[in-house]
């Protein structure tokens, strides 16, 4: 193929029921916001899987980077305090 | 209850078009520009063909004479199909497609507006059901006709070419039966040609916006009320039948 004639990639985020939160699923191309939308709401919610759909051009996500795991996440494996588990959860909480 | 006959037939009208429309997109999977495309476009035969399916097991059970939905789906000849030549017509390249898609899906849209208030509650829950189909279909179709139509010179000339070419079938769309005034009056039919006029002007407004032009005085081609079709509908069915009259006990 000479060019890529896909247009961008956009992330896309879908919400399982109202109140949950978006979760990544996957990315698709589009040239556009509505085609975007509409591309993610054919391949990720054809099986009856979201109420809601977030679409975010992939170049607008900021990620880190493989080396930087160790100055950003190691220091908090021996901060056992920052855990909840200090607290009795009452019963018929779920989302925690 | 109006005539047995003419709601058999009238309900073969709408399946057979979304029939024919579905094996139509059917043949655009693994071939589509690209991926996402692809899925869009199966997924929108996928729906087509699963309105003619609940359509033709309603025909058959109207028709009384225990045919299935399959045996009308694939033991009749091409002049026994009421599909709309619209619908027939080949995928050419992906502006063809896609006008005619937005052709049909804004008759879908305004015909199953109508049709979810019918008098027959089987009619009027299936299109109830298809009515949130076919508003899907039109606002990705229409999307694209704005996109194309209002492209690139190429995605222009060959949008314009499209409505040019396909025009000539809108017509027939709406052509109605003498039969069809009795199902109109007992409430379980749409009137089509009261319908005529907020389809062109739904289609011409989207047309103005992507700077295409409805070809002017065109010549307008009708038949499928006859049951009178293109050369293309016979080499379509031949396709979509074989298989079944081959090995008509085949199971999946």
């Amino acid at each position: 193929m000479s060019k890529d004639t896909q247009g961008i990639l956009w992330e896309v985020f879908v919400q399982s029921k109202p109140g949950q939160p978006h979760r990544h699923c996957g990315s698709v191309h589009a040239h556009d916001r509505e085609l975007a939308l509409q591309n993610a709401r054919d391949v990720y919610t054809r099986r009856n899987e979201g109420t809601n759909l977030w679409v975010v051009p992939s170049n607008y996500i900021v990620s880190s980077s493989p080396e930087d795991i160790g100055p950003f996440f190691e220091p908090a494996n021996d901060k056992i305090y920052r855990h909840p588990t200090f607290y009795i959860i009452p019963e018929g909480i779920t989302h925690m | 209850m109006a005539n047995k006959a003419a709601l058999f037939n009238y309900i073969l009208r709408l399946a057979d078009t979304n029939l024919v429309l579905g094996h139509r997109l059917s043949e655009w999977s693994g071939h589509a520009p690209y991926l996402e495309e692809d899925i869009a476009l199966t997924n929108i035969a996928l729906d087509l063909i699963g309105q003619a399916n609940s359509l033709l097991i309603y025909a058959a059970k109207v028709e009384g004479k225990g045919r299935t939905e399959d045996d009308l789906a694939y033991m009749r000849n091409e002049r026994e199909y009421y599909n709309s030549l619209l619908s027939e017509q080949p995928n050419g390249d992906f502006a063809q497609t896609i006008v005619r898609q937005f052709l049909s899906d804004n008759f879908d849209v305004l015909l199953y507006e109508s049709l979810s208030k019918s008098t027959d509650e089987t009619l009027a829950a299936l299109a109830a059901k298809g009515l949130k189909e076919a508003t899907y279909h039109l606002r990705h179709s229409r999307a694209w006709v704005e996109r194309l139509g209002d492209g690139t010179e190429e995605s222009h000339n060959r949008t314009q070419n499209a409505l040019n070419q396909l025009w000539r079938f809108t017509a027939d769309m709406f052509a109605m039966n003498p039969d069809d005034k009795d199902l109109v009056k007992a409430g379980i039919a749409t009137d089509l040609e009261k319908m005529q006029p907020t389809w062109l002007k739904n289609v011409e407004q989207i047309f103005v916006k992507a700077n295409l032009t409805i070809p002017a005085n065109a010549w307008q081609q009708s038949g499928s009320r006859e049951a009178k079709h293109s050369e293309l509908l016979g080499f379509l069915l031949a396709e979509m039948q074989h298989l079944h009259r081959t090995y008509p006990e085949a199971k999946w």
